[in-house]
């Protein structure tokens, strides 16, 4: 039998540092024999290739918070840049070559009196085109529940204590409307170009659950 | 819940406030897990055919939110995500005529029957 053997790590984690979910080797359940069915069926009647569907996966694999990053560190070295990113989120990643498609980018700022947080409350809306896939977190019922109520709260789960003073505001994605927050730029990045500052994007800082690195 | 919007929901309509399960916001919840999971490469190909049937027009993002809504707070407790997806998926598809329940059926024994880890069961 073929057998897709990928590179193991014994120690449970990915490169990334997460645990592999039970994945190839582990015993076939219904939704992946579901998942099978399905995509062997549609290549039959040929609505779909398995190159398509390889090329989606690329696509997926290569959309990472690198993109929003780029995106990030282009606002704080280029106020045009940033004013039309504010202005119109979807044009102004286009830019950038990074496609949105129809929806509605919505970028929010974060200033010293002011933090964004995004959230979808009714699914996992999120701006993969910038980010890639959602975390776990984001998917959950706590998550999409609470943000919206106790924001602080659950901004200090994240390790995130925000002074009273800051204004939070909390952003409910929707189908055709994604929001990414634009971090604040950290103090003593006076020297740096667009790539250095890209690197202390993190992911969770443009959710808004986090911040940026310090340099 | 302010005023306005405790009077516009009907006393005793359910045990919340009229709204569907998978309207959470505001709601209690505990701590927010911290964990994540890289995708295993059938999750990513539950997402690319939807990915890939939505741009062939088969059904779009509201379809397989309508099934995912549908399918109720039992299936969001005890599906991952993906799982949730695949029968979302599944469900349009076999709705948009693209193939029957039986044809399904006939396939899901036919990949149970090439072995028991997913790569087994791959037709490659």
């Amino acid at each position: 039998m073929p057998h897709d053997h990928h590179d193991h790590h014994h120690d449970g984690l990915s490169a990334s540092g997460h645990p592999f979910r039970s994945d190839n080797d582990e015993a076939l359940t219904y939704w992946q024999r579901m998942e099978i069915a399905a995509r062997e069926l549609l290549i039959e009647k040929g609505i779909v290739t398995p190159a398509e569907v390889a090329a989606q996966i690329d696509a997926m694999d290569a959309r990472s918070p690198a993109n929003g990053a780029a995106v990030v560190a282009r606002a704080w070295t280029d106020p045009a840049f940033k004013d039309r990113l504010l202005a119109n989120g979807s044009d102004a990643c286009r830019e950038m070559g990074f496609d949105v498609g129809a929806l509605h980018l919505v970028v929010v700022e974060n200033t010293e009196a002011v933090h964004n947080l995004i959230v979808c409350t009714l699914c996992s809306c999120y701006p993969r085109t910038l980010l890639g896939l959602p975390p776990d977190w984001y998917k959950t019922r706590a998550y999409r529940s609470r943000a919206v109520i106790e924001p602080r709260k659950v901004l200090r789960e994240f390790g995130l204590d925000l002074p009273d003073h800051v204004t939070v505001r909390v952003h409910d994605s929707t189908a055709d409307m994604r929001y990414l927050v634009l971090p604040a730029r950290p103090a003593g990045t006076d020297g740096m170009d667009e790539a250095a500052l890209a690197a202390l994007v993190t992911r969770d800082s443009m959710i808004g659950t986090g911040l940026p690195r310090q340099p | 819940m302010d005023r306005v919007s405790a009077a516009f929901y009907p006393v005793g309509m359910s045990d919340t406030d009229g709204r569907r399960w998978h309207d959470m916001g505001g709601r209690d919840a505990g701590p927010v897990p911290q964990d994540e999971h890289d995708f295993a490469l059938w999750e990513k190909r539950v997402d690319a055919l939807m990915m890939l049937c939505s741009d062939k027009g088969f059904f779009t993002v509201d379809g397989l939110r309508r099934v995912l809504e549908d399918m109720g707070e039992e299936a969001f407790e005890t599906m991952t995500y993906y799982e949730r997806w695949m029968a979302a998926v599944n469900q349009n598809l076999i709705e948009q005529g693209v193939y029957s329940l039986e044809e399904l059926g006939t396939k899901m024994e036919e990949i149970a029957a090439r072995g028991d880890s997913y790569g087994e069961a791959q037709d490659v």
